[in-house]
């Protein structure tokens, strides 16, 4: 029973580093822009497709990972700035519901380039994960890249972003917009561009959440609306705009669709959503989440 | 020459006034339409577009080759096409707006087994005659009587029956099952029908897990180490596109067809895309009696051309759902020639359309099949064991059975859920001949 656990553990933990690379974006971006962005799931797509044509391009084992890293880039330092100064810095001061609507229609846009770019059939590119072998636990085979890479990373930009919102000059400048927008513009604080870096960083992290996912599963139409639902699900437990929120939420999900699949299998699909649920029951703001005072 | 007296002239006046009511409206032939209008409903978005698209993609390739000799009794076909991704609903909008707007006269309806259940009482409705070319479930035929459809291909109980068959045939020692089946319909309804089959066949076959990963899922990680400390002699899933692509990749980086023989009803349609990822020995089903390959039929010049005209077309080989089109169109071509045939040389009237495909027998790429009366189609199961061979950088079929649908498809009147229950190893010993690929 013991390996039992340390098996569901081990599986746990490598879902929860996917689904916290995903959702950490969308919470980034929700908490300084205020806006709910549905694209983000576009974003994942896109860096996974891209991902899988430049590891296909290089054709060389060692340079894959090289290659996700430049695909994730590429996505958040293009699409990123042409999204956020085109199309959402329009909307800035507009109801939510027209935001959610306009990155919505831009979900489905994306949704339609990709397969114009892609095509329908499924893409499998897993040379990053082939060249970094598997490992074995009490008997259990893994590959490195799901056990080892992918908890590894996620830890990482966990640990970096924190720093960087916390100790750095640009951080703290992205922090004190967040807090309230108007008093940075009154010390000099240019909004805009903070609006633009923090998209920026957000559209990268999506794309990257899909370029270190892209080895490890075939990429289809619909992958990126699959994937915005569970990060709402992540956001919306942890309290939007709280990343060590993201992290450890993404690890209560991962653990617990572990366990499910292990112990009541039928419970897997749902594990997700019922711990949506029972935490807004109990929290409405978020397990991580704090309550606000509306102004007027 | 007889004088034409009142009481004829009103005796035949009356007859030519009741005739179009005395006459059944069947017998009566119709003006030659200017054009065939077909609708045909497939997924054009979402994961099943994998199927979608080389169904439509069949369809203008086999459309553009009717026309090109032209056409069905000389007249030329043309398709309007939709998706049914967005939903039942707005597939039924579509469908309704196609007969209504769009005066088709006939639909291809359609991929997923929910729209068929919605289509056919549409059909009814709007007398629309409805080709079902691509849908599993076995529920149509066995709880409706659709006056407007048929169903030119098989269904799920010989699709799940006849894999089942051919693993006890080659294993019959097998103890232990698992199952990995996408959780939607399809995935619960094909276990429903191997798990009772198993029971009656061999009793005493222990099932150690039943998996059923979310519709969509892109992570089998936690399945595949449970199912590697479980070792199951055999692994079953009738997952499909991006998802059965992944689990067998997933399955593959993590050594787990070292342990357990795998069984894939559908994985035909994934072989160019996992290559030579997939390991030899795995049981590979293709949904019906029919592959680029196929044993019987590789060499005809109908196959060979479709497949080289395809893959210079679209690049890819073809997979099932083409096949499934093809057998569509072949149906509707032969059941107007018949029926045209029949009518001295006049253009059928729709209900006199679906009487001849009740009962038609008719040939496609890959062979022979026939329409039951029920409107179910029947055709062989072609299953056969993954084999790598130089000449393709994906795995092949080797021992291939094609299995009759008299042993795999229940009887008109009978539910193939029941009727499973009384199959039994004398069944599996009626298995057909394996036949050997051949380079």
């Amino acid at each position: 029973m013991g390996l039992l656990f340390l098996l569901a553990a081990l599986d746990g933990l490598a879902y929860a580093a996917q689904v916290f690379l995903v959702a950490v974006g969308l919470t980034l971006v929700f908490g300084v822009l205020k806006i709910l962005n549905v694209a983000h799931g576009s974003l994942f797509a896109i860096g996974a497709y891209l991902a899988s044509t430049l590891v296909g391009l290089v054709g060389v084992p060692w340079l894959s990972l090289l290659a996700l890293a430049m695909a994730a880039l590429a996505v958040g330092v293009v699409l990123g700035p042409v999204i956020e100064r085109g199309l959402l810095a329009r909307i800035y001061e507009k109801e939510h519901v027209l935001q959610l609507l306009v990155t919505f229609a831009l979900l489905m846009i994306l949704e339609d380039v990709q397969k114009l770019v892609w095509g329908v059939q499924p893409l499998f590119e897993d040379a990053p994960v082939r060249l970094l072998g598997q490992v074995e636990v009490g008997g259990i085979v893994y590959t490195v890249y799901q056990l080892l890479l992918l908890p590894g990373v996620a830890l990482l930009v966990l640990v970096v972003l924190a720093w960087f919102l916390r100790r750095t000059l640009l951080g703290r400048t992205i922090v004190a917009v967040t807090h309230d927008r108007e008093a940075a513009e009154a010390i000099g604080i240019d909004s805009r561009r903070v609006y633009l870096l923090t998209f920026t960083i957000g559209a990268a992290l999506a794309a990257m959440g899909g370029a270190l996912a892209a080895p490890t599963t075939s990429l289809v139409p619909g992958i990126g609306v699959q994937t915005i639902v569970l990060s709402f699900a992540v956001v919306a437990t942890a309290g939007l705009g709280r990343i060590e929120g993201a992290a450890a939420t993404a690890l209560l999900i991962g653990l617990g669709r572990s366990f499910a699949v292990y112990f009541t299998p039928e419970l897997e699909v749902v594990v997700p959503y019922l711990l949506m649920v029972a935490v807004l029951l109990v929290r409405p703001a978020g397990l991580f989440g704090s309550t606000e005072l509306r102004r007027v | 020459m007889t004088a034409l007296t009142r009481r004829t002239a009103l005796a035949t006046t009356a007859a030519a006034l009741a005739a179009p009511w005395i006459v059944p409206r069947s017998a009566l032939g119709q003006p030659k339409p200017a054009r065939i209008r077909i609708g045909i409903s497939t997924f054009l978005s979402g994961p099943a577009s994998v199927f979608g698209v080389p169904g439509r993609n069949a369809a203008d390739l086999l459309i553009e080759q009717l026309n090109a000799k032209g056409g069905i009794a000389g007249v030329p076909i043309e398709a309007l096409v939709i998706d049914e991704a967005p939903g039942v609903n707005f597939l039924l909008g579509e469908c309704r707006r196609l007969a209504q707007n769009e005066n088709v006269d006939v639909m291809l309806a359609s991929i997923s087994s929910g729209s068929c259940l919605a289509v056919a009482p549409l059909a009814e409705e709007l007398k629309l005659p409805n080709i079902m070319w691509d849908c599993g479930t076995q529920r149509i035929f066995e709880e409706g009587n659709w006056r407007w459809s048929v169903r030119t291909q098989a269904n799920a109980v010989p699709e799940i029956v006849a894999p089942l068959l051919y693993l006890l045939s080659i294993r019959p020692d097998v103890q232990t099952v698992a199952v990995v089946n996408q959780d939607y319909a399809w995935g619960r309804d094909s276990w429903a029908i191997w798990k009772t089959a198993m029971e009656a066949i061999k009793p005493g076959i222990r099932v150690v897990a039943e998996l059923f990963p979310k519709f969509g899922a892109t992570d089998f990680s936690t399945e595949i180490t449970r199912l590697q400390a479980l070792r199951p002699d055999v692994v079953f899933s009738t997952s499909w596109g991006g998802e059965l692509d992944t689990f067998v990749r997933q399955a593959a980086e993590r050594r787990l067809f070292e342990r357990s023989l795998f069984v894939l009803p559908l994985a035909e349609s994934s072989l160019e895309r996992v290559a030579k990822t997939l390991p030899e020995g795995v049981i590979v089903g293709a949904r019906g009696d029919h592959w680029f390959l196929h044993p019987t039929a590789r060499d005809s010049e109908r196959l060979k051309g479709f497949v080289s005209e395809y893959r210079k077309r679209y690049g890819l080989y073809p997979i099932y759902p083409t096949f499934h089109m093809a057998q569509a169109l072949f149906a509707l071509e032969a059941a107007y020639t018949k029926a045209i045939a029949a009518n001295g040389g006049a253009w059928p009237a729709r209900e006199q359309l679906m009487d001849t495909l009740r009962g038609l027998e008719f040939d496609h790429l890959t062979g022979r099949m026939k329409i039951r009366e029920d409107g179910q189609g029947l055709e062989p199961m072609l299953i056969g064991l993954a084999k790598h061979v130089p000449d393709y950088p994906f795995p092949v079929l080797d021992r291939m059975v094609l299995f009759p649908p008299e042993l795999t498809m229940n009887p008109i009147g009978t539910k193939g859920l029941e009727w499973v229950k009384g199959l039994s190893m004398e069944t599996v010993a009626k298995a057909p001949a394996p036949i050997p690929y051949k380079a």
